[in-house]
C-alpha cells in the first residue's frame, strides 16, 4: 500500500489547486504534512481508525462519484471529512447552509464537505468563531437541513445581516469553487504553465463569432 | 550587489521596488550612483509563483491592516480590502496585467479641458505632452510594449473574439488586442505570452514585464545596489536644516535599523508612500514630511473600474488567455454630450474560478448567485477604466485608533464619488452591456468595484506648490532631497492604466537627480 506522503504527492500532481485538500490536515493522524484531508474510508479505517476516533468530533462521509477529481485517488467508494469543533448533525446542517447559499445540484457533496472542514477548522482555532457558528446552528429550526429549499431560503434571508450568515456565505463561496470538483464541474481548467499555457490547447478556438482581422490582433509565435 | 554602511550618508535610498522604485533603482545605480533599496515583501521568483489563485494572492498582496470609509461601493463589498497592490519584490509589477497605454495630451490638462468641475481638485500636470512622450517612447522600448516599435500585437483570444464583434457591431473603430508590455515573442532575456491566463498571479514564463526580473537583477549587477527585502520603512528622518538624511525601517528579524541617506525616493504605492510621509511628522514638519500645504494624501484617485460579465449560449472559456489583452479605446475622449467629463477605457478582462465568484460577481447568494456561476464556460468579460474626478476630501489619513505590528496608526482610505464619476461608470456600462447584447448575450451582469488597483496622485505634481507636493520632477516643494517615484505623483490619473506612465516618469527622474546630484544641488 502506498505510503500516504505518495498519496499526497499524486494528488498534487494530478490536480491544479490541490492545495486545497493539502491545507486541511487530518487532525489526530499522525501523517506527514502533505498528507491530505480526504481520504477513502478504507484507508481511515486502515490507518489509524482508533486514534481518529479519539480525537475528532463529528465527521461527514459520502460516496465518491464516478467522474470526480476525487474518483481518480481514492481506492475506496466512500469519503470521509473529520471535524474536530462541530458535531456530525452540526456539520450536516452546515452542509445544508451551504447548499442553500450556493446550489448547485449536479455538484457533489465532498466539495461542499471541504467547506464545512474549513469552518470546522476556524471554529476549533478560535473559542468566539466556535460559539458563533454554534450558536448559529442553534437558532436555525430543528430538521433545517431536512426541509425544503424554499423553507430554508425563508429562513437564511431573515438572518441575512447575521454575523453567522456573513461568515456561512463568505466561507461557501470563497472555498466552494476552489476546490478540484467545482474546477472540474464547472469546467474551469486553472494552472496552465505546466501544459505549454493555452497557446496550442483552445485559448482562440472560438467559431461562433468573425476571426479577428491580423492588424487587430497578431502572429501567432509558434504553429502547433 | 553592494553592501552599504548604515552610516553611509552618500546613498540615494529608495523605498518600495515596484515600478516607480525598481526603474529608479536600475537607473540611479547604472549611472554609478549608489542606492539602497528598501522592499517590505519578500523576493519570489518565477519557480516559485503560486498558481493557486488563493495562494498567489496570500503570496504576493499587501495584507498589512486598512481601514476605509466614503461612498464608494468597495467600503461595503470589500470592507477590509479597500485597496489591492503587492508587498513583495517587484512591487505590483509582478500581479499587473500589463496594459500599456499612453495618457493622452488633453488628459494632462484636465483642469483646462473639463473646465474645473465644482467639488473637484483638478490641476494642469506640470509637464507638457510633447515632453512626457519622449520617455514614454524609452519606456515603451524597455518594456518591449506591443503595436509600438515594430513590436506586433498579440493574437486574439476567444475572449478577445466576443469584445470585438460587441465593439464592431456598435461602431467602434480603436479596437484591438492592446498596447501590452507582454511579449508575443522573446525579447531582452525574457520568454513569450503562451497565453496562460495567470498573469495577476505572476508570469512565469517572464513574458509580462515586472521589474522583479528586468531592472532589479540589473541594478544589483551594477554592483551599486543594495537590495534590502522585508524591510519595512517606518520614518524618514531629517536635519536640523530641514532636509532630509536618513529613513528608520524594520529589518527581516522586526529589528529597528536607521538608513543614513544622501536623498530619499518614496515609491511605496500611493497609499503607504502617502502614509510614510505623515508618519514623518517631526516638530520642524508637525504635519508630516513635504506636507506644510496640507496636500500629502489629498486628490487621492484609483480609476472608475467595475466588471461587466455577458452570459452566452456557447462557450467562450474567458480564462485562456492573456487576462487583459483587449481594448476598445473609442471612449477615451472629452465629450461634455454624454453627460460627464474625461473619458474611459472599455479593457477584456476574465478571473479565474474562485476569483469570479468572490471578487467578480455582484453581492448575493441562492439560485440566482448560483445560476451565474453554472454558466461559467459561457461568460466573457470586460473592465472599465474611466477617468475618476480628484476631491480634496478623497484622502489618505492616520487611523490612530488601529495600530500596525510595529505600533503605528494604519490607513484609511476615504473615497466620495463625483455625481461625474457615476455618471461615467453608468455610461460606460451601458456601452458594454450594448456591446454584448449586439451579438446575442442571454444577459448581462454588471459587476462591482473591485478593491483599486491603481492607487494615484495622493502626491500629485503640480505648478502651484499649494496644489500638490511636488514638481514636475517628483521632487517635493518643500524638501529638495525627497522625491516621490511612483503613482502618487501623477497629477491626475486620466483613463489609462497607470504603470506606463510611471516608469516614463522614474526615467525622466532619474536623468534629473544624476544632474543635480553632479550639480551638487542636492
Amino acid at each position: 500500500m502506498p505510503s500516504p506522503v505518495r498519496y499526497g504527492d499524486t494528488l498534487c500532481d494530478q490536480l491544479p489547486s490541490a492545495g486545497c485538500f493539502a491545507r486541511m490536515s487530518v487532525i489526530g493522524l499522525e501523517l506527514p504534512r502533505r498528507a491530505v484531508g480526504v481520504k477513502t474510508m478504507n484507508e481511515l479505517v486502515t490507518l489509524n481508525r482508533r486514534e481518529l476516533i479519539k480525537t475528532t468530533t463529528g465527521m461527514l462521509t459520502g460516496l465518491v462519484v464516478a467522474g470526480s477529481p476525487l474518483a481518480l485517488l481514492a481506492r475506496g467508494r466512500a469519503w470521509a471529512v473529520d471535524l474536530t469543533a462541530l458535531t456530525s448533525s452540526e456539520g450536516t446542517t452546515l452542509m445544508a447552509v451551504a447548499r442553500t447559499i450556493c446550489p448547485h445540484d449536479k455538484l457533489e457533496d465532498a466539495a461542499y464537505a471541504l467547506v464545512i472542514q474549513a469552518i470546522d477548522s476556524d471554529a476549533s482555532k478560535e473559542e468566539n468563531t466556535r460559539k458563533m457558528i454554534q450558536e448559529g446552528i442553534a437558532s436555525l429550526q430543528l430538521g433545517f437541513a431536512a426541509s425544503s429549499e424554499n423553507d430554508r431560503v425563508e429562513t437564511l434571508k431573515k438572518m441575512e445581516s447575521s454575523a453567522f450568515f456573513q461568515a456561512m456565505r463568505q466561507k461557501t463561496v470563497q472555498g466552494l469553487y476552489a476546490t478540484p470538483m467545482a474546477y472540474a464541474y464547472f469546467g474551469y481548467e486553472g494552472e496552465a504553465f505546466s501544459k505549454g499555457g493555452y497557446l496550442l490547447r483552445g485559448f482562440n478556438n472560438l467559431r461562433w463569432l468573425p476571426e479577428v482581422p491580423l492588424q487587430d490582433s497578431g502572429p501567432m509565435p509558434i504553429s502547433a | 550587489m553592494a553592501r552599504i554602511e548604515f552610516k553611509d550618508a552618500s546613498a540615494v535610498v529608495i523605498i518600495g521596488s515596484g515600478a516607480g522604485g525598481g526603474t529608479l533603482a536600475h537607473e540611479l545605480s547604472r549611472r554609478g550612483i549608489k542606492a539602497v533599496l528598501l522592499e517590505a515583501g519578500k523576493r519570489q521568483s518565477l519557480e516559485s509563483f503560486s498558481q493557486v489563485p488563493g495562494e498567489a494572492f496570500g503570496q504576493l498582496t499587501w495584507l498589512d491592516a486598512r481601514t476605509q470609509s466614503g461612498n464608494w461601493g468597495v467600503a461595503r463589498d470589500f470592507p477590509s480590502l479597500p485597496v489591492w497592490h503587492c508587498k513583495t519584490v517587484g512591487g505590483t509589477t509582478v500581479h499587473w496585467t500589463a496594459s500599456c497605454p499612453r495618457l493622452q495630451p488633453w488628459e494632462l490638462r484636465a483642469k483646462t479641458t473639463y473646465g474645473n468641475p465644482a467639488g473637484t481638485s483638478l490641476v494642469d500636470w506640470p509637464i507638457s505632452y510633447e515632453e512626457l512622450e519622449k520617455y514614454y517612447v524609452l519606456a515603451e522600448r524597455r518594456l518591449g510594449v506591443t503595436r509600438r516599435n515594430g513590436v506586433p500585437g498579440l493574437p486574439a483570444s476567444n475572449n478577445f473574439k466576443v469584445m470585438f464583434a460587441g465593439a464592431k457591431k456598435l461602431g467602434y473603430k480603436q479596437v484591438h488586442t492592446g498596447h501590452m508590455a507582454i511579449n508575443p515573442r522573446p525579447f531582452d532575456g525574457r520568454g513569450f505570452c503562451i497565453q496562460q491566463g495567470f498573469c495577476v498571479q505572476g508570469c512565469k514564463m517572464g513574458a509580462k514585464w515586472s521589474t522583479l526580473y528586468t531592472e532589479i537583477p540589473r541594478a544589483e549587477a551594477t554592483g551599486n545596489l543594495d537590495l534590502r527585502i522585508e524591510s519595512t520603512a517606518t520614518r524618514i528622518e531629517h536635519g536640523a536644516d530641514g532636509r532630509v538624511n536618513a529613513v528608520v525601517y524594520r529589518d527581516t528579524q522586526g529589528r529597528e535599523q536607521r538608513q543614513s541617506a544622501r536623498l530619499v525616493c518614496v515609491a511605496g504605492n500611493a497609499i503607504e508612500t502617502a502614509r510614510l510621509l505623515l508618519l514623518s511628522a517631526s516638530s520642524k514638519f508637525p504635519q508630516g514630511l513635504a506636507n506644510s500645504n496640507d496636500q500629502v494624501g489629498r486628490n487621492y484617485c484609483h480609476h472608475i473600474t467595475g466588471f461587466v460579465w455577458g452570459i452566452f449560449n456557447k462557450p467562450v472559456y474567458s480564462w485562456r488567455g492573456a487576462t487583459l489583452a483587449g481594448v476598445v479605446e473609442d471612449e477615451v475622449l472629452n465629450d461634455p454630450s454624454r453627460g460627464f467629463a474625461g473619458g474611459y477605457r472599455m479593457e477584456l478582462l476574465a478571473l479565474d474560478l474562485p476569483t469570479f465568484a468572490t471578487v467578480g460577481l455582484p453581492y448575493g447568494w441562492g439560485r440566482d448567485f448560483a445560476s451565474i456561476i453554472e454558466n461559467y464556460r459561457n461568460i466573457s468579460g470586460m473592465f472599465i477604466n474611466g477617468e475618476d474626478m480628484p476631491r480634496s476630501e478623497n484622502r489618505i489619513t492616520l487611523n490612530s485608533k488601529i495600530k500596525n505590528a510595529y505600533g503605528l496608526p494604519v490607513a484609511n482610505v476615504h473615497v466620495d464619488e463625483h455625481a461625474n464619476d457615476q455618471a461615467l461608470r453608468k455610461h460606460a456600462q451601458g456601452q458594454m452591456s450594448k456591446m454584448y447584447e449586439a451579438i446575442g448575450a442571454r444577459r448581462v451582469i454588471l459587476g462591482p468595484t473591485p478593491p483599486a488597483t491603481h492607487n494615484l496622485c495622493t502626491a500629485r505634481m503640480s505648478t502651484d506648490p499649494r496644489e500638490g507636493v511636488t514638481n514636475a520632477w517628483g521632487q517635493t516643494h518643500d524638501i529638495k532631497n525627497l522625491f516621490i517615484s511612483d503613482g502618487s505623483a501623477l497629477s491626475t490619473p486620466g483613463a489609462a492604466n497607470p504603470t506606463l506612465t510611471i516608469v516614463a516618469l522614474a526615467l525622466r527622474q532619474a536623468e534629473y537627480i544624476s544632474q543635480q546630484m553632479k550639480a551638487r544641488t542636492i
